[in-house]
């Protein structure tokens, strides 16, 4: 035998990883005078404690699902999408502008005319990074680190100069229709007389989310496009030889990257803030980094790990309420979990599969 | 604009270049050698805050220096680690680098000063002070003509100006940054070190047929990016600034980045690319919005200036920026 199980490979060192990473952090948290076991239960309690704990919970997993899916299809088809704020960040100036200026009779009309309107901005943001790795050879990671920037400034001209009231000092735009405002997960479940916080701000774009999980998984292993898209990944030279245009796929995958990265807005600037504010995307478009690589690529695994984020913003915004552990420990564990699950895969891989290998030996003989 | 004022937007494009031409390279050292390095605006932003830390703590910006030095080489040796060892992705192992810069400076910072993830303010010993080369205008001279100083360099003849405002008056960091420039060219390009250097990003193969170690000259590159990338938060916390304050990189990392690929990977055009990315960042903190004759051009298009200078170079439309061949994948050997 060459290979290890398939369940040592999905499950076994994904676990591993992760392992490494949470001891890893715990210890940051006992090397500046906390408790780490202290910390996860106040963690816990926060975010999966109460109703309100859970309804942000779920809110900050919303954002996550979309960009976690959005780095996964980029990396399905070889490709590092480092740029899914930017893409986030446009596709909330597209949200923003299709909720102030269409006037919608109702918010399931709304919802769908700002998910195209988030995506296709968002997709239009990806789409030159696309095109130069397409047709120029300029590396796309690199293309999108600088549309990341590029993006930011963009939205601060177009918040400060352009779609600011008069009167407002902040640089934000006015707030949107009520008829776009999403219902949110307590105005859903009230009618079944189920109670749910108030204040939490997680709304009807969770289930849009969870839609697109499944969208994505049918498209990638279940449809012509999809098996395209992994054989590129797998081998460009391969999938040439097959007829598969390099141009194609890498502008599709990267579309629908920057897509999904765009509709993220429908959770964060329609569906809380309701209106376009400065960094409204706080990070979601790189955090869907960990969580791409955490959830291997696949969308049941993005979910997961997407929970799992949701969970650690939201138990550390309330670990830095009660305790002098600051809210930065989240990137921390971010850090740790990318380095641990990306980069350093192979520390724990190469050990594990030879244990795997010497015991099918041993039974051989 | 008079000329003082050129002079002086120059001298201000300087201090802002330093800081970016460490970094930019740091990025040639490592990727000179075949390795990615996105993790540059972590390693800053380390260095920055260990350097003002100890400098806080001690008094001394030595100790400072040394200690913000040491943090970025700690990350380069991770980097090293997974990307030369355990032959995992440059790129992701850079992002992954970053976050854990972001998040320890803030954590420990903390937890050390309790200041909002600021470190105490430096003064007197605990930075890097200017140097006044001789025959230029000092505060001394101003004092006895009886004058303040800024009115006095005014008054000065253009040469003095020039002189006393833009080559005199920085900290020894700015001296050595420009000193590094030809020393990097002629460690790059006329020692043995260089050339195997250089070798090992374009064709690792060959150099391990040779008989030289890929791993140790990777390494070697990668302590060297570390140390320049140190001194890039050093300058920034104890020279540019008076200590450390959240997020001080401000994303000076990616624009040293997009400065070597502007500079195609090569020292001397390093000094003019982050010297042409200072002077605009230099511009922007001046003018709120330059106003060419009816068309205004918004601050913001200033800031992105540099990143969409760098997408267009990478275009390929103004000469093509091709990177080391071997760049960003790990070495195997065959067996």
């Amino acid at each position: 035998m060459e290979k290890m199980p398939k369940w040592a490979d999905v499950a076994l060192i994904p676990f591993l990883n992760l392992l490494i990473a949470f001891v890893l952090s715990g210890l940051v948290i006992l090397a500046i005078g906390e408790n780490p076991v202290k910390a996860l239960q106040m963690m816990i309690s926060g975010a999966l404690g109460s109703t309100y704990g859970w309804g942000y919970t779920l809110y900050y997993a919303t954002n996550f699902i979309f960009t976690g899916l959005a780095v996964s299809i980029a990396f399905k088809a070889a490709m590092f999408n480092i740029g899914g704020e930017g893409q986030a960040m446009v596709g909330g100036l597209g949200v923003a502008l299709v909720c102030l200026y269409i006037p919608f009779p109702h918010w399931s009309v709304a919802i769908l005319f700002a998910m195209i309107g988030g995506a296709v901005f968002g997709a239009a943001w990806a789409a030159i990074p696309a095109y130069l790795q397409a047709k120029r050879g300029s590396h796309v990671v690199i293309t999108t680190i600088m549309f990341n920037f590029i993006a930011a400034s963009l939205l601060n001209y177009m918040l400060v100069n352009i779609l600011r009231p008069k009167g407002e000092m902040n640089p934000q735009t006015a707030g949107f229709p009520d008829a776009t405002h999403l219902p949110t997960l307590h105005e859903m479940l009230a009618p079944f007389g189920i109670a749910f916080s108030k204040s939490a701000p997680v709304n009807v774009s969770l289930f849009i989310a969870l839609a697109a999980c499944v969208v994505v998984y049918l498209l990638i292993w279940r449809s012509r496009l999809g098996y395209e898209i992994r054989s590129f990944g797998h081998s460009q030279e391969a999938s040439v030889y097959a007829g598969i245009s390099p141009v194609k796929i890498t502008m599709i995958a990267m579309l629908l990257s920057g897509g999904l990265s765009g509709m993220m807005s429908i959770n964060n600037t329609m569906g809380e803030a309701e209106r376009l504010v400065l960094n409204s995307v706080e990070g979601a478009g790189f955090i869907g980094i960990a969580v791409a690589l955490m959830g291997r690529n696949h969308p049941f695994g993005v979910l997961l790990a997407a929970l799992l984020f949701g969970f650690l913003y939201q138990g550390g915004s309330e670990l830095s309420l009660w305790t002098k552990i600051p809210r930065e420990l989240v990137i921390v564990i971010q850090g740790l979990v990318i380095l641990f699950t990306g980069a350093l895969d192979n520390m724990v891989r190469k050990p594990v599969e030879r244990v795997f290998i010497a015991a099918a030996k041993r039974r051989a003989s | 604009m008079d000329f003082f004022t050129i002079v002086q937007i120059f001298d201000s494009g300087l201090r802002l270049a330093i800081p970016l031409l460490f970094a930019c390279l740091a990025g040639l050292f490592s990727e000179r050698a075949g390795i990615f390095d996105i993790g540059l605006e972590g390693k800053i932003l380390v260095s920055a805050f260990f350097a003002a830390a100890v400098a806080a703590m001690t008094g001394s910006v030595w100790l400072g220096l040394l200690a913000g030095v040491a943090g970025s080489l700690a990350f380069s040796a991770v980097h090293g680690v997974a990307s030369i060892t355990f032959q995992g992705n440059q790129l992701i192992s850079g992002v992954a680098l970053n976050f854990l810069a972001s998040g320890l400076t803030v954590l420990v910072g903390e937890a050390w000063f309790a200041l909002g993830g600021r470190t105490p303010s430096l003064f007197g010993k605990g930075r890097f002070t200017n140097i006044d080369l001789p025959f230029s205008i000092t505060k001394a001279d101003a004092e006895a003509a009886g004058l303040p100083l800024s009115k006095m360099l005014e008054q000065a003849n253009p040469i003095q100006q020039v002189y006393t405002e833009l080559i005199s008056g920085h900290t020894i960091l700015v001296y050595v940054g420009l000193l590094l420039v030809p020393l990097s060219w002629f460690v790059l390009y006329r020692t043995r070190f260089g050339l195997r250097l250089r070798a090992v990003g374009e064709n690792p193969a060959a150099v391990d047929t040779a008989g030289i170690s890929v791993i140790g000259l990777r390494y070697s590159a990668m302590a060297i990016a570390g140390t320049l990338c140190g001194l890039a938060g050093v300058y920034l916390a104890t020279g540019l600034g008076a200590g450390f304050v959240k997020e001080m990189s401000a994303g000076r990392g990616f624009i040293a980045l997009a400065a070597l690929i502007f500079a195609k990977w090569k020292p001397v055009p390093a000094l003019g690319a982050t010297f042409l990315f200072g002077l605009l960042e230099a511009i922007a903190n001046r003018y709120q919005s330059i106003d060419l004759g009816g068309f205004v051009i918004p601050v913001q298009f200033m800031q992105a200036l540099p990143y969409i200078l760098t997408v267009v170079i990478l275009a390929g439309f103004v000469g093509k920026a091709v990177g080391p061949k071997a760049g960003g994948v790990p070495y195997v050997k065959e067996r």
